[in-house]
């Protein structure tokens, strides 16, 4: 059984409630924080190795380590709860069962930051989690645990929690960062990062939601006893939230490294692939990263076990890896049309694209239209070209990664899956007919 | 003071100058173009991607090639750095990708577009962009309004640079419009179509790269090629007073503020950019009300620019008599 740092209490009846929480040992590690120095505390999420898990994977302690730190000037701690990410459902599990965690982490937080206020943004459709925080910092603060004079430690900070603009680009931090303050949610410009300017031009950090949780056992166990978890420069525990057609899907907190093999198949994790069908592909960390068939994600193209580590995955480069990003894991079986998969994605992107730079504006909609062309059984040859040189003219041409992450499905299916673009092509109803899965709503009902 | 080499062209530049203003600098096939970017307007630029350049050594300090292709107008230059625009393939390739991008939706309708002949959209598709369309779906369209009684919206042209919204923001009193909706429907809009009316909203007219915010006054007047543009200039107590018309004999059809290459706004005064009022602009229509002070050299390469007019010898200004200024304007 791997180690459990995040969920161990989950299942603990009642662990919602303070009361129950702090049976469990909760707010204790807040108690331990003020006994020491904010630079400390820092040095200790440095240690610990714990990267970013939002999805880009940057050192947390190295994030913190450059906030700016002006005299006078206020500094923000952002809590990114937007998550909307396809296939990625961690955050808002974790929200919905140990709203006390995330609040003992930002409190930890800011106290090693320095900030007297700071922010949780929730994605706007979680209305359930909303109030279930929204308990909870009530609760928190009655106890003496936010407000004025934390713990009796003369440190005064406030929480709050903001409710998200319903918008995937909320989560981008810059875009996050102009939605907090009342504005339309468009990535900024960069430079200058939030570090320097960021919340009312003040520096901020902006943090996942596990990134600060798993500051909590950082800070109690210290940052050493949590790089010793994992592998290499994967430290700790990871939420992986298991999607698809797996026989048991949902959320697992794993130790980083575990076999990619072992987490689909072992009872332990997801139980191997529903009504025992072959697996056929996998997106491995939320809609946005590369897909890998089935051969490439279990072994790399060396030949070497895939684990689920940030290295592990990304070996081989786009060429034959890809990214453990949010950790939405996807898993598609045998009969699962990647054309159709692709154009779902890619549908959602062409929704979500805030249309700020060209490229991801007109791209993501053009790509859609393409894919549902070929779909509808018009397309041609020529089209499956022209999607690629369309996503190639968008990859690493715009303002956010959004643009990105809307190319890099349509690039990974291509290289991995062109010949069943080309059967769509050749054969369209032949094909279509035993891709039961995403039904596409309007196409053609015979066709279908 | 930082060095930059862009294009094998190396120039000495201030601290802070980005990238698109030193090769501005430079100038000539140096220069990106710029669709979004605007030097009169803070926080422009970033949008469009047009002016990517390729860097292909970061800095003396750090010599690293950057990644990515960046947007020039919101890079400053780092001493030592080498920047590639006309001269990288792969570059010119990309930047025709955003050119694409930037048409698959444009109703490319310059017949009937007011803008025609002097639109920067019109200029960088003949550069940048491919002879025929690889785009077979429906183009997106909006309805036309009005906004207000001088302006007309036309945001199926739109590019959505929001250098209009800047306008709004730092020229005018309050800000009535702005971008709502997101992505490729995303619209400049009035919200409840409330009419923009203050003192210098007619600058989002001269900002507007293409044709999608227009001057109703000068609505189908005239191809603008066929007027005569004459530097000219009113005591005028709201703003610099210093303006082009574009003239068609003795008739003033069209008055905008004065631009320069770049197609941006002139400075008035040093540091001072010289946007006009709406009186100046939509109610000062006759040759009377202005002094002129002669043909106005328009810097650019498209049709306008042509100032073939220049050329009559006989064309002689005579600031005093307006009656001649007619006569020879109708050659
Ligand atoms: C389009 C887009 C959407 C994103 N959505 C989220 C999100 O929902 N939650 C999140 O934590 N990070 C999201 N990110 C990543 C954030 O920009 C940022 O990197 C992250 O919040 C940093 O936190 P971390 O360092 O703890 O991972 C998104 C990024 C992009 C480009
Ligand atoms: S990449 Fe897409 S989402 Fe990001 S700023 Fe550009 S248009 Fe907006
Ligand atoms: S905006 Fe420019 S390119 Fe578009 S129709 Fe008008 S003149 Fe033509
Ligand atoms: S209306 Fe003109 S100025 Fe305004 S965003 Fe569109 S193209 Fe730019």
């Amino acid at each position: 059984m791997g180690r459990k740092l995040l969920t161990q209490h989950i299942n603990v009846p009642g662990i919602r409630n303070l009361e129950t929480y702090r049976q469990h040992g909760g707010y204790d590690t807040l108690r331990k924080a003020f006994g020491m120095k904010q630079e400390d505390i820092v040095e200790e999420v440095k240690k610990s190795g714990l990267r970013g898990r939002g999805g880009a994977g940057f050192p947390t302690g190295l994030k913190w380590s450059f906030l700016a730190k002006p005299e006078g000037v206020a500094r923000y701690l952002v809590c990114n709860a937007d998550e909307s990410e396809p296939g990625t459902f961690k955050d808002r599990y974790m929200m919905e069962h140990l709203p006390h965690l995330l609040i003992e982490g930002m409190a930890i937080g800011s106290f090693a930051l320095g900030c007297r206020t700071s922010y949780i943004y929730i994605r706007g459709e979680l209305m359930y989690v909303y109030h279930i925080l929204q308990k909870a910092i009530d609760e928190a603060y009655a106890a003496g645990f936010l407000g004025k004079n934390v713990m009796g430690t003369g440190w005064d900070f406030d929480l709050f929690l903001q409710c998200g603009g319903g918008a995937y680009i909320c989560g981008e931090e810059t875009a996050l960062i102009e939605s907090l303050e009342g504005k339309r949610g468009n990535p900024r410009i960069k430079p200058p990062f939030p570090a320097i300017k960021g919340v009312w031009d003040c520096p901020t950090v902006v943090n996942n939601v596990e990134s600060i949780m798993a500051v909590v056992p950082i800070v109690r166990d210290g940052g050493d006893a949590y790089a010793q978890i994992g592998i290499g420069k994967s430290t700790g525990t990871k939420l992986i939230s298991a999607c698809g057609h797996l026989k048991k899907p949902g959320v697992y907190e794993i130790e980083l490294g575990v076999p990619v093999e072992e987490f689909i198949y072992s009872d332990e994790y997801c139980g191997g692939i529903r009504n025992d069908k072959k697996l056929k592909a996998v997106v491995a960390g939320g809609s946005s990263v590369p897909v890998l068939p089935a051969e490439l994600i279990l072994k790399t193209a060396n030949g070497e076990p895939r684990l689920m580590s940030y290295e592990s995955l990304a070996d081989g480069g786009f060429a034959t890896g890809t990214m453990l990003g949010s950790g939405g894991f996807i898993v598609m079986d045998e009969d699962t049309s990647i054309v159709k998969n692709l154009w779902t994605f890619t549908r959602f992107y062409h929704h979500e694209s805030c249309g700020q730079c060209s490229p991801c504006r007109e791209g993501t909609g053009w790509m859609e239209k393409l894919l549902h062309k070929i779909l509808d059984g018009h397309g041609t040859l020529a089209d499956v070209d022209l999607l690629w040189e369309i996503q190639s003219k968008i990859e690493g041409k715009t303002i956010c990664p959004l643009g990105d992450a809307a190319a890099w499905p349509v690039a990974s299916a291509i290289r991995h899956f062109r010949s069943e673009f080309e059967e769509y092509v050749r054969n369209p109803s032949a094909i279509r007919k035993d891709h039961h899965y995403y039904r596409v709503n309007n196409l053609n009902p015979e066709l279908v | 003071m930082p060095k930059v080499t862009i294009d094998g062209h190396t120039i000495e530049v201030p601290d802070g100058t980005t990238i698109l203003q030193a090769a501005r600098m430079i100038g000539g096939d140096v220069t990106p173009p710029a669709m979004c970017y605007y030097s009169k307007l803070k926080t422009s630029g970033g949008y469009c991607r047009t002016c990517i350049v390729k860097v292909t050594k970061g800095s003396e300090k750090d010599p690293r090639p950057m990644p990515k292709p960046v947007a020039s107008c919101r890079t400053t230059v780092m001493d030592g750095m080498e920047v590639q625009n006309k001269t990288a393939p792969d570059l010119i390739d990309a930047r025709n990708g955003v050119v694409e991008f930037l048409l698959i939706n444009h109703p490319l309708d310059c017949p009937i577009c007011d803008q025609a002949g002097e639109c920067h959209l019109q200029d960088l598709s003949y550069e940048n962009g491919l002879s025929k369309s690889r785009y077979e779906f429906k183009r997106r369209e909006f309805e036309k309004i009005d906004i207000g009684d001088k302006i007309k919206l036309h945001m199926t042209r739109c590019i959505l640079c929001y250098r209009c919204v800047k306008v709004a923001e730092q020229v005018c009193d309050t800000r009535v419009h702005g971008v709502m909706n997101r992505g490729d429907v995303a619209e400049i809009s009035t919200y409840i179509e409330k009419a923009i009316d203050n003192d210098f909203s007619g600058n989002m007219i001269d900002v507007c790269p293409v044709g999608a915010l227009t001057d109703r006054t000068f609505r189908f007047k005239s191809r603008v090629w066929f007027t005569k543009p004459m530097d000219a200039h009113r005591d005028c107590s709201k703003c610099c007073g210093k303006a082009v018309l574009y003239m068609s004999g003795n008739e003033v059809l069209r008055v905008s503020a004065r631009k320069d290459m770049w197609g941006e706004v002139e400075d008035a005064a040093e540091g001072k950019p010289g946007w006009i009022c709406n009186e100046c602009r939509f109610e000062k229509k006759e040759v009377k009300d202005w002094t002129i002070e002669g043909p106005r050299a328009i810097d650019r390469h498209s049709v306008i620019a042509q100032n073939k007019y220049l050329d009559k010898k006989n064309l002689k200004i005579d600031v005093s008599n307006q009656k001649q200024i007619q006569e020879k304007a109708h050659n």
